[in-house]
């Protein structure tokens, strides 16, 4: 009894796992019930059930409704398609004048804007493209192809690569300085010499794109949001089931909306960018000090000025780090709509891991990688820039890095023009490095993989097996075995416990959603392997940070190693997984585990720098030793910050296994995969990206409002 | 009276979604109390004054007592629920953007408690920011910018950072950055609170050197009672949103209105405060001693002199005129007398 008066908390607690338990072994499991079966299928099968709605008829197994819910939502990703039909091709119709036939064409609305913006899109990536590489497009674009036929010089020359390496390191000298310009220097020669240059410049024309109209719309709607509390208020459920969105998901109603190509995976990084921009551009707008807003407008500025001179400066931080952001998930894209037949480095990293040819996976990731930390650092330098205004210099001077750069487009230019006289075979080296010319160690990983699994194989086969049999498929096994009503009333009464009846509802609502969709026992599966990664992560990350944390100089170069690690595509993380432990269960959830260690370590070490020095000397001079300082006082106060990271965790972690489906797991990620080759895929895709959204998102608001209430309760914000 | 510059008539600031229907019923009459009842907060509560041209008015009072919310209503930083604000005539309520923006390109200058220093400018930069603003060239701007910083006693940092200056260098540039346009009127919202009691006093001194060298309209906002005695030509005491008292330091020492008034006045040493031209006898110029005192010094600077006369003191003016006498017995009823805990 008196423990129960000390802790009424951890009794309810106890008391909602003793009804979990009660229910689970209460529930049998029905005898006709198998993994694979319990979803809708659009097979006819007398074993099912069915049930009509809207016209439309929704087939399912069914369950005990205590074991399994129905699928009511069944009918929402038929809906779903019906209505993205209708609207490209029946909806509004309307007379748009076509300028290449000369007539007026009776087109849907949908249908023509999507097509306005597909054009425009590849517009401007064939523009980018064609000036690195060359090209006809850009001038066919303003004149025909007729014209372009006629007049043989009509052609975009394309830059030569020593040129395009030349100019992005004197940018990066202008930008940064030395060190910036030489890393620039290597990476493009790198690039080249490994020939991997056409690819390599298909995706930065991609990015190119796709990264500044992110960071403009983001801004755009970051800045309306912050004037409008009712834009913010509409924008906000978006954003917040966007966050948590797989990136996979997003590809099949785009698909579907903008075809395939370059210009739909510029549409889909957008949506996939714009969101994190959003967030952060209203958090960075918000946290800029009144009495700056006020000096700004005594100062005399209109909005305009207001906005762009006083508030986007002083939130720079903020609004920088979704510059990050931006750049971060544009690579990550650039490999995922691959595709969607996107052309670039990602094309031959995902042809490269079909061949399971390792060695150009990894040839091509490297590429993706240094690309994405050199854009990374030279975003940061050009935000921080300063103008020097007591310069006296003299014209030289000032143009500089104009003036070299327009001498090494000469210089680039006349050795290209050279090089077509010195290599005879058709290649020119000094142009371009051809794919198959370049050096490539790819050889040497392959043998190097092939080594590593003749000499390991038993060894790693054993840990597989071990790994497999012994911890994955009894604990796939154990959450499978959960009856929906004891997920529900656990997850429910978790919700009424940490945030009270909103917190409940709210997770109420999510957990139907998944539960009354067809997936079910997918989300299950996901569940199990993302909790399976966020377990070994944050075990991992949580020691790693506490030790690295004692040191300052540690705790700095493992932020620093976090940052790198963080900028790499995604999909990169897939290759040495591969490389090690082949096509299994294990290799994605290594990858899920490397992932999602990195914000596991990297808010776990702010979290104890965010520790007052105060504390710490107060708690120095009470005579506490290092141990005894670090679980008395540190972790405590850091644990709200830390719990902050669980829910990154649980994000990463999430995205890491439904990328796994290219490996080939059994969760909600390979539906959306399959859904990508179906042609009824757009409405099944959205759901289940939703249903893994809300899977996040559930644990988000758990996490959210208790970190919320903790941080109140011990003062700190 | 042309000399006004500032002038508020029954100002009001209410916060709270029905403010301005509860204000109009309240006929004027406004009880925080009930419009707290009510979900509203009343910031500023009848305020009527006016700042005359040249002259530094210093509003004092407590965190909470709406002296900050007072300023922001003149420098219309928030629109007053009621009331009428003028400057230079101008009625400031019925102003349009563009005009608005106009006054304060032109005629208003502020500086912040915090300093509100654009953290992404140098000094020269965050000086010459409002001239910018206003459309000067960038060289013109930058140019004027520098005597701005001359000006400050910045020389040779202006091209640091702000987050590479001290709080009184920084204020510095605050103070800098108001003046660049060369604004008629100042307002100053506790500009030297966040600095230390050292700076603060320097910057104090610095302040009166500037604008004995300025000359400009001034309101000043400070929670320090001692401050506002330093600096002010006038003073108004705030609390609750309702001004106490107005008037000079002076009187508000010898004659406190309200007991509020008078527990902020006991402390004060009034021998350093006063002034014997504040404390002298202008009906009697006859019967007495040699001994003539400037009716502008301190009584501290002449009080021993005073008390060894056995006579009433003569007092001059700076033409040497005498314009009042002063008895040595009300220097001692002035700094000793009329003080509780007298044991």
């Amino acid at each position: 009894m008196q423990f129960i008066k000390k802790y009424p908390k951890a009794f309810q607690w106890l008391f909602l796992l003793v009804i979990f338990f009660a229910l689970c072994f209460a529930i049998e499991v029905p005898e006709t019930y198998k993994f694979i079966r319990g979803q809708a299928e659009f097979v006819k099968d007398p074993n099912q059930s069915f049930y009509v709605f809207l016209g439309k008829e929704v087939r399912y197994y069914a369950f005990d409704v205590f074991w399994r819910l129905p699928p009511l939502l069944g009918w929402l990703p038929i809906w779903i398609n019906d209505s993205l039909f209708f609207l490209m091709n029946e909806w509004l119709p309307m007379e748009f004048w076509n300028s290449d036939t000369q007539t007026y064409k009776t087109r849907p609305l949908v249908l023509q804007v999507t097509r306005e913006i597909t054009s425009i899109m590849t517009f401007l990536i064939e523009l980018i493209r064609e000036i690195l590489l060359g090209g006809l497009k850009t001038i066919v674009a303003f004149t025909s192809w007729d014209w372009v036929g006629s007049n043989s010089w009509a052609k975009m020359p394309g830059l030569p690569w020593t040129v395009v390496a030349a100019g992005s390191a004197i940018l990066a000298y202008k930008l940064s300085g030395k060190g910036l310009a030489i890393f620039a220097g290597l990476v493009m020669v790198y690039i080249s010499i490994f020939g991997q240059w056409k690819p390599s410049m298909q995706t930065l024309s991609f990015i190119l794109v796709a990264a500044p109209l992110s960071f403009v719309f983001g801004l755009g709607f970051g800045i309306a949001a912050y004037k409008s509390k009712r834009v913010e208020k509409a924008l906000y459920p978006i954003l917040l089931v966007m966050q948590t969105m797989p990136q996979y998901a997003v590809l099949v109603p785009a698909l579907v909306l903008f075809g395939v190509g370059d210009h739909a995976a510029v549409i889909i990084t957008m949506i996939v960018a714009v969101p994190p921009m959003i967030l952060l551009t209203l958090l960075g707008l918000r946290a800029v000090p009144p009495e700056v807003i006020e000096a700004g407008r005594m100062s005399g500025c209109n909005n305009w000025q207001l906005m762009f001179k006083v508030l986007i400066p002083t939130a720079r931080r903020d609004i920088l780090i979704g510059v990050n952001q931006v750049i971060m998930v544009c690579f990550s894209m650039a490999v995922i709509s691959a595709f969607i037949g996107a052309k670039g480095l990602g094309f031959n990293l995902l042809l490269a891991l079909n061949q399971l040819n390792i060695g150009l996976a990894l040839e091509a990731g490297l590429c993706i990688s240094l690309i994405a930390i050199l854009l990374d650092k030279m975003s940061l330098a050009w935000a921080n820039k300063q103008v020097d205004y007591f310069g006296n210099l003299t014209f030289f001077e000032r143009n500089k890095n104009a003036i070299f750069f327009g001498v090494t487009v000469l210089i680039g230019i006349v050795l290209a023009y050279l090089g077509s006289f010195f290599f005879k075979q058709g290649f020119n080296y000094l142009f371009e490095v051809p794919h198959n010319k370049g050096i490539s160690t790819a050889d040497f990983w392959n043998k190097g993989v092939d080594w590593i699994f003749d000499t390991f194989f038993v060894y790693i086969k054993a840990f597989n097996t071990w790994l497999i049999v012994e911890v994955l498929q009894p604990m796939r096994a154990l959450y499978l075995r959960m009856p929906a009503v004891a997920t529900l009333v656990l997850v429910v009464g978790a919700g009424y416990l940490i945030g009270g009846i909103r917190s409940a509802l709210v997770v109420c609502g999510l957990t139907l959603f998944i539960a009354l969709s067809p997936w079910w026992d997918r989300a299950l599966v996901t569940t199990y392997m993302a909790t399976f990664g966020v377990i070994v992560s944050c075990i991992i990350g949580f020691t790693v940070g506490t030790l690295s944390f004692q040191n300052k100089h540690s705790a700095n170069f493992m932020l620093g190693v976090c940052d790198i690690f963080q900028t790499f595509p995604s999909f990169v993380y897939l290759i040495p997984v591969m490389m090690l432990f082949g096509i299994t269960d294990t290799s994605v959830l290594i990858a899920v585990i490397v992932y999602a260690t990195i914000p596991a370590t990297r808010y776990t070490i702010e979290g104890l720098r965010s520790v007052p020095t105060a504390l710490h000397d107060a708690a120095t001079m009470s005579g506490v030793n290092k141990f005894q300082r670090l679980t008395k006082i540190e972790f405590p106060l850091a644990f709200p910050h830390m719990m902050l990271g669980l829910n990154q965790t649980i994000v990463f972690a999430l995205f890491m296994v439904i990328i796994g489906a290219f490996i080939g797991t059994e969760d909600l990620g390979q539906y959306i995969l399959k859904a990508l080759s179906d042609k009824n895929g757009a409405g099944i895709g959205l759901t289940l990206g939703i249903c893994v959204a809300f899977i996040g998102l559930i644990f988000d608001n758990l996490i959210r409002t208790w970190v919320g209430q903790r941080k109140k309760h011990l003062g700190i914000d | 009276m042309s000399n006004t510059v500032i002038k508020c008539e029954n100002v009001f600031k209410i916060f709270g979604a029905n403010a301005e229907k509860m204000l109009k019923e309240s006929n004027g009459n406004v009880d925080p109390k009930i419009f707290q009842e009510n979900g509203c907060i009343v910031g500023v509560n009848n305020a009527s004054f006016e700042v005359s041209k040249g002259e530094m008015l210093v509003v004092m009072g407590l965190s909470g007592s709406g002296k900050s919310t007072l300023l922001r209503c003149i420098s219309r930083l928030t629109d007053a629920t009621g009331g009428k604000i003028f400057i230079e005539g101008q009625d400031l309520l019925k102003l349009n953007n563009k005009e608005l923006i106009e006054l304060r390109r032109n005629k208003m200058g502020m500086v912040f408690q915090s300093f509100a220093l654009l953290p992404h400018k140098t000094v020269v930069e965050n000086i010459a920011f409002p001239l910018q603003i206003k459309g000067l060239e960038i060289d013109e701007s930058i140019n004027k910018a520098m005597d701005m910083v001359k000006l400050v006693g910045l020389e040779g940092r202006e091209n640091y950072f702000p987050r590479e200056l001290s709080g009184g260098q920084q204020q510095r540039v605050g103070i800098a950055r108001s003046l660049a346009v060369e604004p008629d009127i100042w307002f100053l919202d506790e500009p030297f609170s966040a600095l230390d009691p050292l700076i603060r006093k320097e910057m104090q001194d610095e302040f009166l050197r500037l604008q004995d060298k300025l000359q400009k309209t001034i309101m000043f906002i400070t929670h320090d009672f001692d401050e506002a005695l330093k600096l002010a030509d006038r003073i108004a005491i705030m609390k609750d949103g309702t001004i106490e008292q107005l008037d000079t330091p002076a009187n508000i020492v010898l004659n406190p209105a309200t007991e509020y008034v008078r527990k902020f006045t006991e402390e004060v040493p009034r021998e350093k405060v006063l002034l014997i031209e504040d404390v002298m006898d202008t009906s009697v110029t006859n019967n007495l001693s040699d001994f003539k005192v400037s009716k502008d010094e301190t009584i501290e600077n002449v009080a021993e002199k005073i008390l060894t006369q056995e006579k009433s003191v003569s007092v001059i003016d700076s033409n040497n005129k005498v314009v009042g006498s002063i008895n040595p017995t009300k220097i001692i009823n002035t700094v000793f007398g009329g003080r509780k805990n007298n044991n």
